[in-house]
């Protein structure tokens, strides 16, 4: 939480040259039961920015996302390989509590998903409260400002009691962000966030994740071609391989991918040739 | 009928043919359905207007006594006050719940979320196994083996922490109330296990990555994301295992020590409306057989008020989840 700050500072007194590298995958493999579905993918997440994951269905993005916050671990032959590094730390194999990494590592869902037994305050303190934060005060400063980051504040303060599961899916969605930045995580995982939504909600989240780029670092997994485009700064491209496990095609700034891509992959894909 | 009016091709009207001969042959399965539900509603009405006819003289009798008075005097014309067994019924239950609810949920738990999934259908399988143990074997159980225990055991240890005082005051002789709840609470654990299993497991999978992506650990999961949850569910499970536990009879009968008296303490003998019935039927005289037909009639009401309102909040949690 304090490093976020310096590290603001960091990127502010260089803002035009090359930023600072949040995360690394370094030939990251993930077997489900000793069937492969991603394989040696490696690139950098930038500080600050965000990275979309774009591919076919079952080319291992969710996969690979959710081995970012080792979400694996509660799956039964579930193995991941190869490093991926926060910051210096190997988060598989560095001490690093999983509960830590995770608070340093928010995430949200394909589907938006409010705990329905708790109100709109409880769902947006619910992480602060799992790591020990008890004070009110802090409590209530964190409700309002992660509130206000989720641009939720304005329609939801007079109601702040009343249920987290009776506010609208794109709204749910918005508090489940809320939620996941009220622990300030250093990076944002998202899978498929608004492919529940309808085109306003997602617009809404779309502008909301260009103001989010400078407090989080976002990774985003998306189907849709325009808003990977719209959306983020650098993008990788995974696609099945002959054995149906996936690989990392082509990572490079989005503009790159979808104008001049060097894989004709690629511009298969994003042609909408396959997928 | 339509190919009459409109000549269409062949493979329609063969199609109605067969829809309408499989109508006419579907009528007199319709009618023995009809007639068994019509017959079993019968039985149903016939049973209890029965049990009501048995116990009408000794409601006459007795009225409102029935419920409220503490003293039974068995044989002969009462009068019958069934106050203490209802007690002991309530007694007896809730210390099954105290004991089976906290090892029910947590075993639940256990099987669903810590246990490798090998041993998962064995623990299925034990659950399976302690639910279809007749309740005579649970009675003999208690009777041959918990009876030493708890009174050079158990009921030691308790009296020592209270200083003999209440509610562990009394002779420390095995049966009792106490013994009662204990072997009540192991035969209402498979149902608490079973049924907290199977709300618990519907609970969405979203919501526990949820949690543990905002840096919860697995036992925040449990208390704060999971059981919350599945809350009205689990009430259902334990409201199920308390009908279970209001209306034994043959294991409670052989464990509580049989005696019909104001319970003093959870080391008293006593008898709950089912086992006292299973006691005492055997002596009709004068209006004995109608007091227990009325303590049947309480105890159905009881249980069957119970098993509607765990039938409406396991609903109520099948249709939330
Ligand atoms: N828990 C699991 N157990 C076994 N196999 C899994 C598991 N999760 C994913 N897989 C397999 O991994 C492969 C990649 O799946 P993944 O969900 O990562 O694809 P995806 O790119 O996110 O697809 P989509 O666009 O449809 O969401 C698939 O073949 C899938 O069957
Ligand atoms: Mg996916």
């Amino acid at each position: 939480m304090e490093v976020v700050t310096t590290k603001t500072e960091v990127t502010t007194n260089m803002p035009t040259t090359k930023n600072e590298i949040a995360m690394q995958l370094k030939d990251v493999s993930v077997a489900f039961s000793g069937r492969t579905a991603v394989r040696d993918v490696t690139f950098d997440v930038e500080e600050k920015k965000v990275t979309s994951l774009i591919g076919p269905s079952g080319s291992g993005k969710t996969t690979l996302l959710r081995s970012l916050n080792r979400l694996h671990d509660l799956t039964k032959g579930a193995v991941v390989e190869g490093q991926i590094l926060l910051g210096d730390t190997d988060i598989y194999n560095d001490k690093l509590p999983t509960t830590l990494l995770r608070s340093r590592i928010g995430m949200v869902f394909q589907r938006p998903n409010p705990f329905p037994t708790m109100s709109i305050y409880d769902n947006v303190v619910s992480g602060l409260r799992f790591n020990g934060i008890k004070k009110k005060a802090l409590l209530d400063e964190a409700v309002e400002s992660s509130l206000i980051a989720a641009a939720l504040w304005d329609s939801v303060k007079g109601r702040l009691k009343n249920g987290g599961t009776t506010l609208s899916g794109g709204e749910q969605q918005r508090l489940c962000i809320a939620r996941a930045l009220a622990v300030e995580p250093e990076i944002l995982l998202m899978d498929e966030p608004t492919s529940s939504l309808d085109p306003i909600s997602t617009k809404a989240i779309e502008d909301l994740m260009g103001e989010l780029k400078n407090r989080v670092t976002i990774v985003i997994v998306t189907h849709n071609m325009q808003q990977a485009a719209r959306v983020s700064d650098n993008c990788a491209f995974l696609l099945m391989g002959d054995d149906r496990a996936g690989e990392l095609i082509e990572f490079a700034e989005t503009k790159k991918i979808f104008n001049n891509p060097s894989d004709p992959r690629t511009l298969d894909y994003i042609q909408g040739r396959f997928g | 009928m339509m190919q009459t009016k409109e000549p269409s091709f062949n493979g329609s009207s063969e199609v109605a043919e067969r829809v309408s001969h499989s109508a006419t042959s579907d009528r007199p399965y319709k009618f023995v359905l009809k007639g068994a539900a019509f017959f079993f509603g019968a039985v149903v009405l016939v049973f209890v207007w029965s049990v009501l006819q048995a116990a009408w003289p000794a409601l006459r009798q007795n009225g409102f006594h029935l419920i409220t008075g503490t003293s039974w005097v068995a044989g002969g014309n009462g009068p019958f006050g069934a106050f203490a067994l209802i007690a002991d019924t309530l007694i007896t239950t809730l210390i099954a719940l105290l004991i089976a609810v906290p090892i029910g949920i947590s075993s639940a738990l256990a099987l669903l979320f810590l246990v490798p999934p090998k041993f998962r259908t064995i623990g299925a399988s034990l659950v399976e196994l302690l639910a279809a143990v007749p309740s005579v074997v649970y009675g003999l159980w208690g009777l041959w083996y918990l009876t030493p225990w708890l009174s050079h055991t158990v009921q030691p240890f308790l009296a020592g922490i209270t200083g003999s005082q209440f509610p562990f005051s009394g002779p420390q002789q095995g049966f009792s109330l106490l013994l009662a709840g204990i072997v009540l609470s192991v035969m209402i654990l498979p149902t608490i296990v079973a049924i907290s299993r199977d709300v618990i497991s519907v609970v969405p999978v979203d919501l526990i990555e949820g949690g543990l992506s905002l840096g919860a650990t697995r036992s925040q999961v449990f208390t704060k994301v999971i059981l919350p949850t599945s809350k009205t569910g689990i009430m259902g499970a334990i409201v199920l295992g308390a009908g279970r536990a209001l209306g034994e009879t043959i294991a409670v009968a052989m464990v509580i020590g049989s005696n019909i008296q104001m319970p003093k303490s959870l080391f008293s003998t006593g008898g709950t409306l089912a086992s006292t019935i299973a006691t005492e039927f055997g002596d009709a005289s004068g209006n004995t057989g109608a007091a227990l037909a009325a303590l049947a009639l309480i105890l159905m009401v009881i249980t069957a008020s119970v098993n509607a309102f765990a039938r409406v909040l396991t609903n109520r949690a099948k249709a939330t989840a």
